[in-house]
């Protein structure tokens, strides 16, 4: 016992301050720190935030009260393009290094983007009727974030239809490196096109907004970006415990077997 | 100060403004309740084996 316990210790370390972060054991160890800490700074963040959205923040001059929803539509835009990004990253992980928390990170963000964009979509639809007329138009924009939602789903799909996870990751990794072809897209689709979603109006140029209207915008964009960091976290957590039972049970059925 | 009267009054798109939140609080919520879910159900796991003696070596 004292030699395999020794012989881990070795292992850690020779390994650079990037590995040891990344070693899911290790993970494990510090990340239980974060949780905490996470999820008082996201629960502040979001009582701040919607006591700004609801009591101390104005009309809009042409929108009137509709502005609110884009305390809830803009920063969930934003993360369905972020998470795709983090998956991105995790991908290159996957197929670089071939590190087991670049795996987790991937799988455990997907439905976490997958509900961003649906949120996205679901919100601008409701801000679209009263503001354009229409819950939906086939523009640039809006088409491309809703075939982000369907990429999402079919990479969940492809997740859950992998017996073997280590292949699956391969694949799946190869996969959103092809599909982030699609974040430029929706990103830049309101100046390619002429489309009936508004263009950027936060820019290097400055924010076409007053302060009483992007303080609550940022305010909330910071809180769904907590709650997205506190989700993927303890997803990952999760993650690797479940993969720590799936081995500890194969291990178990083979002990059986061979006393069968 | 807090004008508690705009506040409620959300104007003639209120209906729209109030769907949207609903929809948020919903998915947010599902979101959190399956992380939650999914974490205990993985912990309850590793425990029932360790019970069973079933854990790795260098866990011993």
């Amino acid at each position: 016992m004292k030699k395999s316990s020794s012989a881990t210790e070795q292992t850690l370390k020779k390994m650079n301050w990037f590995d040891k972060l990344a070693h899911p054991g290790q993970f494990l160890k510090w990340s239980k720190y974060l949780v905490l800490p996470l999820t008082i700074i996201t629960i502040l963040l979001f009582t701040i935030g919607l006591w700004f959205a609801f009591f101390n923040s104005p009309e809009d001059y042409q929108m009137g009260d509709t502005v609110r929803i884009m305390y809830v539509h803009v920063p969930n835009a934003w993360l369905s393009q972020f998470t795709y990004m983090a998956m991105a990253v995790s991908a290159i992980g996957t197929l670089v290094w071939r590190h087991p928390i670049a795996d987790v990170s991937m799988k455990v963000a997907a439905p976490l983007g997958a509900a961003f964009t649906a949120i996205a979509l679901f919100t601008g639809s409701l801000w679209g009727r009263p503001t354009w007329g229409t819950f939906w138009e086939w523009d640039g924009r809006m088409t491309a974030t809703l075939i982000l939602l369907f990429m999402y789903l079919g990479l969940i799909a492809l997740w859950k239809s992998f017996d073997d996870q280590l292949r699956a990751a391969k694949l799946i990794a190869v996969l959103t490196l092809v599909g982030a072809v699609n974040i430029p897209i929706i990103k830049f689709s309101v100046d390619w096109w002429n489309t009936l979603h508004q263009s950027s109006s936060i820019s290097p140029s400055g924010i076409a907004m007053p302060p009483s209207i992007y303080i609550p915008l940022f305010v909330m964009m910071f809180a769904f970006t907590f709650l997205f960091i506190t989700l993927h976290i303890v997803g990952m957590r999760t993650e690797i415990l479940r993969r720590k039972a799936d081995a500890l049970e194969r291990k178990s059925l083979n002990q059986n077997e061979k006393r069968g | 100060m807090m004008d508690f009267n705009s506040a409620i009054d959300l104007g003639p798109h209120a209906n729209f403004i109030i769907a949207a939140y609903i929809g948020v609080l919903i998915v947010v919520f599902g979101l959190i309740l399956s992380t939650m879910l999914n974490a205990k159900k993985q912990k309850n796991r590793l425990a029932d084996l360790d019970a069973k003696g079933i854990r790795r070596r260098s866990d011993k």
